[in-house]
């Protein structure tokens, strides 16, 4: 499985972000974009997920196993928001988006319990701190089975213990074959990622 | 699609849902009117049925442009959208609106007998004007959904729905209070406004979820 992007350009309000960009990333490799604010970090991401329309170029996945047909339907995207809901309970909002999104090889217990939260999944997401918001939305992306993760400043908001934590879950998500193209400003500790620097905003 | 209208019944039952607002404001419109008509019974049973379908509109109206801002503020819509090779984006808009017509419109179908004895109604048109609001109201939803949809990403958009579907609603209106005569009235007909609004109501089940789903592919970004 590859995903490719050729001469890829990405523009935000009619202004043009980033262009001719070129990257390929196959089974088992990681991506870090990394670049200033402002440099389109987010905007390649939402284009990569099918949210936003490229300006320019192409972008293809390659050899997706049968069951996704394009690269949208391949790919989790973890963005800036949770997409969770405040008044459901965490089990109420993971059991959503598992029955949603198709069955994965985790259960919820079991995917609370890879993010340290097997206790709280009773309680209302409103109720979490923000590192623990932001970890039931990692939790998320291991209910349901999608080759391709998109994560937009994954470890935003966690310490360093759930970094290191996260960093595991990447790296066995790596292991199983998946691809992972992550924009971040730290790094996530993956060895043998590649990088891809956007410049800065015009 | 089960668990999306589980998740949306709940949300618009749990607090902050909005879903009993519809019922007040309906309760508020219709128990005014005796006052500002006056005590003449004849009148009041007479402009019952459209003063219901007044009210019943106005309040369903209401929630509407909660329908998808919601889940824009926390990054839900992007999921949905992005599922839509799984499940098909009019789809998910359809089973929406079903969830928010349950929560929020089907009560004020249930409360309207109640409201209809308010305006000394006689049975048979409580009972047709109950009959035409639940045919009639998924078609005022439904169309709402296309101006909740274009008007997502606007942070106070809810007036703004209002206004731009009310021209669309206006049929549902007018079939839906002279269904409702219809029944009473002895030359006026009940079934062909009533069959007309059955029609209006499936049109725009299919053609509603349709024209949001384009409006709200484009209003990502």
């Amino acid at each position: 499985m590859r995903l490719i992007a050729e001469n890829l350009g990405g523009e935000r309000g009619g202004e043009l972000l980033f262009s001719g960009l070129h990257f390929a990333v196959s089974s088992g490799e990681a991506l870090m974009v990394t670049g200033p604010n402002g440099s389109g970090k987010s905007t390649l991401l939402r284009i990569i997920a099918g949210l936003l329309v490229q300006a320019e170029g192409m972008l293809r996945l390659e050899g997706a196993p049968a069951a996704f047909e394009g690269l949208t339907a391949a790919a989790h995207y973890l963005g800036h928001l949770n997409a969770m809901k405040p008044v459901l309970s965490v089990g109420e909002n993971l059991h959503f988006w598992q029955s949603f999104n198709g069955q994965g090889q985790y259960s919820i217990a079991e995917a609370l319990d890879y993010v340290s939260l097997g206790e709280i999944g009773h309680l209302p997401f409103g109720y979490l701190s923000t590192g623990q918001k932001r970890r039931v939305s990692i939790a998320r992306l291991l209910v349901s089975d999608r080759p391709v993760w998109l994560l937009d400043e994954p470890t935003a908001g966690l310490d360093k213990a759930s970094e290191t934590q996260f960093t595991g879950l990447m790296r066995g998500h790596l292991t199983s074959g998946g691809i992972i193209v992550a924009a971040t400003h730290l790094p996530l500790g993956l060895e043998g990622s590649k990088e891809l620097a956007l410049g800065a905003a015009a | 699609m089960g668990a999306l209208f589980l998740r949306d019944v709940r949300l618009g039952l749990r607090a902050g849902g909005g879903a009993l607002v519809g019922i007040l404001f309906f309760l508020a419109v219709i128990a005014v009117v005796p006052f500002g008509v006056g005590p003449d019974l004849k009148l009041l049973s007479r402009i019952g049925a459209a003063m219901l379908w007044i009210g019943a509109l106005l309040a369903t109206l209401l929630g509407l442009d909660r329908l998808f801002q919601a889940d824009r503020d926390d990054g839900s819509l992007d999921l949905l959208i992005m599922a839509s090779d799984r499940h098909m984006l009019p789809l998910t808009i359809l089973i929406k609106c079903l969830a928010h017509w349950t929560v929020s419109v089907l009560p004020l179908v249930i409360a309207s007998p109640l409201l209809g004895l308010f305006m000394n109604m006689e049975a048979a048109a409580i009972g047709a004007t109950a009959l035409t609001l639940l045919v009639g109201t998924p078609a005022i939803t439904l169309i709402g959904a296309v101006g909740a949809a274009v008007a997502v990403s606007l942070p106070r958009g809810g007036l703004l729905v209002s206004v731009i579907i009310l021209p669309l609603t206006i049929p549902v209106l007018i079939f839906g209070v002279s269904a409702s005569y219809g029944a009473v009235e002895d030359p006026a007909p009940f079934l062909a406004p009533f069959l007309i609004l059955a029609a209006i109501t499936l049109f725009f089940a299919v053609l509603g979820p349709i024209a949001a789903a384009a409006a709200l592919r484009s209003s990502a970004d």
